[in-house]
């Protein structure tokens, strides 16, 4: 698992120049709360306290409403993910053809689990409920790259590709 | 416009791009260059032809010939024979499932012959990143049309009269709805697109996006226009990255042609559209959740009435319709309400896409008139099940819906018809499943589902779909007691009548409509302990086949119990009572040796 958030690893004044740039054009608007929050997220690639502080008062949304927001949906994360983001795709199509196989497999191999982080930070492991490729299922994404009728071997040689990295 | 004597349309839909079609289409861009026909033949990026089961797929134009599974190396053979010899290349056609002949056309293919598209008529045909090309097979002409030769209560009538009906799940009258909406007292009005395409194993909407996304910006104009309406909303999941893409593309476009933005064809009549893209939570599909979430808050839905056409986005009048509901808009505005009304059954008018997956063997889009029967689009243009299996069951209607056993696979489809068989239409999304599927574990995987995400606000949803879900890990688990199926009954009632949204009204369907027709599984699991489809890890017993056996020692030396017992060289068992039912001796075996019952 990554860690918490410390004093340490606070975020460095470069990404917090970020998130202040993304805010300008939204000032005083709270209807645009979630397309703020996936700008910052995108770019900072978490959404820590300091970055929600940050929007809220940028926004003029409270702190309360923000953490609502964030907490609610699921792609909206807290903690850092690893350097390369997996998801399987636990939709019903994938799901029928085998998706809970390659969940189990990257438990086994790799003591990876869904929300998780392996310990040295390169993989971080989430489902998602369809991205609609469903005709190839299972898919898996890395990253950009996406993966269709993945099966055992196959994912074993992705994995492969990105470990040698 | 420049002149080709030939086009390449390239597949570039979600199936095809996880097939890698992007290689496929480089190679082909290369070799054109190589031989210099860059100026005869040009290659064209469409979105989702259909077939996503055969990417990556590429038709050539004139001729329409259709390749499939291309490997960017089979590339160089297409550019020098076909393109520049002008012969096919036999070698990449396809033979349909259980024939050996090569079809040349894609329009002689079954799954395409078998199709009437008009929601996607242009997907999978245009470049989705043209207007000129959408403009070129009329497009706009319609919101055209109905500005300049139509009254708003003329549009209004027109998709009243065509029957039109809600392709996002409900199924309700679009032109009511638009008439309930033009009617209510408020200003200013708002036309919402929902792209939020929850339904896991549905991507119709996806498609249409991603494809031809004009045709959807189109439908809102009209809509407004209709209305009253000057500004929509398109709320699309976060999950279709390439759709916002393309719609943000569109938008632009539309903007610089004028046909969004103020005055649309000098009529006066101004209409914009901005896209909210969505977080991952499955309630947002939920019109009022939906609208919470454009609003920039949780999307927790709320209690209706009042209805969106009366108090929507912003509490103001506001017409929510579905992608594909959208599409079909134009052309029955181009071709009149007593066209579209002439496809389909009674009560169930036009066409409707359905999205094929699992078990089938020509997964992807189709496109058929309403009453089709459920085993001409399985069978005839899905090609039955893949790997000779048996087919068990067609799930329709996702989280929401149900299973159809084989007994009524000749059923025409269409709302009523779904609903009397205790299921629904829901997207168009057909997960078709084998019988290798056990159904209380396919229940179990919408309940997890629901459960999941179960916004929370409303306790039915919250508390019981979690205890639904125990009693299904129960009983999958070979713990399930006697009355476990009674008590799932009484729960699935008492949810369905006290939820507060659709979510939680209908996620007991699943397990209703499973225990209507695989009642038995149910009860084999509960009274015997066992799975009958084989798929309930903690239900199975492994055996070691003596006969196939050969002592090579790998499962014994994996076992994590030391339940494989044996002489090396000599057939091994297993010893049931230390035995975990892990299934690492079975992933191991080379020789198959391994069952399990
Ligand atoms: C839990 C739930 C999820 C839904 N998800 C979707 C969805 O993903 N896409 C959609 O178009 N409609 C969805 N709906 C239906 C919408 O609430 C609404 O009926 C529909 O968008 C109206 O458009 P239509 O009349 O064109 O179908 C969902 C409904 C419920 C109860
Ligand atoms: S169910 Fe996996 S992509 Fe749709």
């Amino acid at each position: 698992m990554a860690e918490a958030l410390t004093c340490d690893n606070r975020l460095t004044q470069e990404y917090l120049d970020i998130v202040d740039e993304i805010i300008k054009p939204y000032r005083g608007q709270p209807g645009n709360l979630i397309q703020v929050l996936h700008k910052a997220q995108s770019r900072v690639g978490f959404l820590p306290r300091e970055v929600q502080v940050k929007v809220a008062d940028g926004l003029g949304v409270p702190l309360t409403k923000v953490y609502g927001v964030v907490s609610f949906y699921s792609l909206f994360n807290t903690l850092p993910k690893g350097k390369h983001k997996i998801t399987i795709c636990a939709g019903t199509a994938c799901y029928v053809r085998g998706a809970k196989q390659l969940i189990n497999q990257l438990k086994e191999d790799m003591d990876l689990e869904p929300g998780g982080t392996t310990e040295d930070g390169m993989f971080s492991l989430d489902l998602v409920r369809c991205i609609g490729a469903c005709g190839l299922g299972p898919v898996v994404t890395v990253d950009d790259e996406v993966h269709g009728k993945v099966h055992r071997e196959k994912l074993t040689k992705i994995m492969a590709k990105y470990k040698e990295e | 416009m420049e002149m080709y004597r030939s086009h390449v349309l390239v597949c570039a839909g979600a199936g095809c791009i996880s097939s890698d079609c992007k290689s496929v289409q480089q190679a082909l861009l290369a070799n054109i260059n190589d031989l210099r026909l860059d100026n005869e033949v040009k290659v064209v990026e469409t979105g989702c032809m259909g077939p996503c089961d055969l990417g990556p797929v590429v038709m050539v134009f004139p001729d329409g010939v259709f390749y499939r599974k291309l490997k960017p190396e089979d590339t160089r053979e297409i550019v020098n024979e076909h393109l520049l010899k002008g012969k096919v290349v036999t070698r990449l056609l396809h033979s349909p499932v259980g024939s050996s002949e090569k079809v040349v056309s894609f329009n002689e293919l079954e799954f395409f012959k078998r199709q009437t598209r008009i929601a996607l008529r242009n997907t999978g045909v245009i470049n989705p990143e043209s207007v000129e090309e959408y403009i070129a097979r009329d497009g706009y002409r319609a919101l055209g049309k109905a500005l300049s030769q139509m009254t708003p209560e003329e549009v209004v009538i027109t998709i009243k009269e065509s029957g039109l009906r809600g392709r996002g799940g409900a199924g309700f009258p679009t032109g009511l709805k638009w008439q309930f909406t033009a009617a209510a007292p408020g200003s200013p009005k708002y036309v919402v697109c929902n792209a939020d395409e929850g339904d896991p194993g549905a991507f119709m909407d996806r498609s249409i996006l991603e494809g031809d996304p004009h045709s959807v910006l189109e439908a809102m104009a009209i809509c407004g226009y209709a209305i009253g309406a000057n500004k929509g909303y398109i709320y699309v999941r976060a999950e279709y990255p390439l759709a916002v893409e393309r719609l943000e593309l569109a938008i632009s476009k539309g903007r610089e042609y004028g046909l969004l933005g103020e005055n649309i064809f000098g009529t006066g009549f101004s209409f914009d559209v901005e896209i909210r893209v969505g977080a991952g939570a499955f309630v947002c599909g939920e019109e009022t959740a939906l609208l919470a979430s454009i609003e920039g808050q949780r999307g927790e839905p709320r209690p209706k009435p009042p209805f969106p056409a009366q108090e929507g986005l912003w509490g103001k009048p506001t017409v929510i319709n579905n992608v594909e509901t959208l599409a079909n808009i134009a052309q029955i505005v181009l071709n009149g309400a007593p066209w579209y009304a002439s496809m389909g059954t009674e009560k169930s008018k036009g066409t409707k896409v359905f999205a094929l997956a699992g078990k089938v063997n020509n997964t992807g889009l189709v496109e058929v008139p309403m009453g089709t029967t459920l085993r001409e689009i399985i069978f005839d243009i899905g090609g039955g099940i893949n790997g000779g299996k048996k087919f068990k069951a067609v799930q329709t209607g996702g989280p929401s819906g149900g299973c159809i056993p084989e007994a009524y696979l000749d059923t025409p489809v269409d709302y009523d018809s779904l609903n009397e068989l205790g299921t629904i239409m829901g997207s168009g999304g057909m997960i078709i499943v084998d019988e290798d599927t056990c159904m209380v574990d396919l229940a179990k995987f919408f309940l997890d589902f629901v459960q999941d995400e179960s916004c929370g606000k409303c306790a039915p949803c919250r508390i019981g779909t979690k205890r639904m879900l125990e009693i299904l890990e129960r009983i999958t688990s070979g713990q399930g007691q006697e009355g476990d199926i009674e008590l799932l009954e009484e729960l699935s009632y008492g949810i369905k009548n006290s939820a507060l949204c659709g979510l939680g009204q209908t996620a007991p369907n699943p397990v209703l409509s499973t225990l209507r027709y695989f009642r038995h599984e149910y009860e084999a699991h509960i009274r015997d302990h066992k799975c009958p489809a084989a798929a309930c890890p903690e239900l199975l017993t492994y055996y070691i086949d003596p006969r196939a056996c050969k002592g090579c020692g790998v499962c014994s030396k994996a076992c994590p119990s030391d339940a494989v017992i044996g002489e090396k060289k000599k057939p091994h068992t297993i010893d049931l009572n230390k035995c975990i039912k892990c299934g690492t001796c079975k992933q191991k075996c080379k020789f198959d040796a391994v069952i399990t019952v």
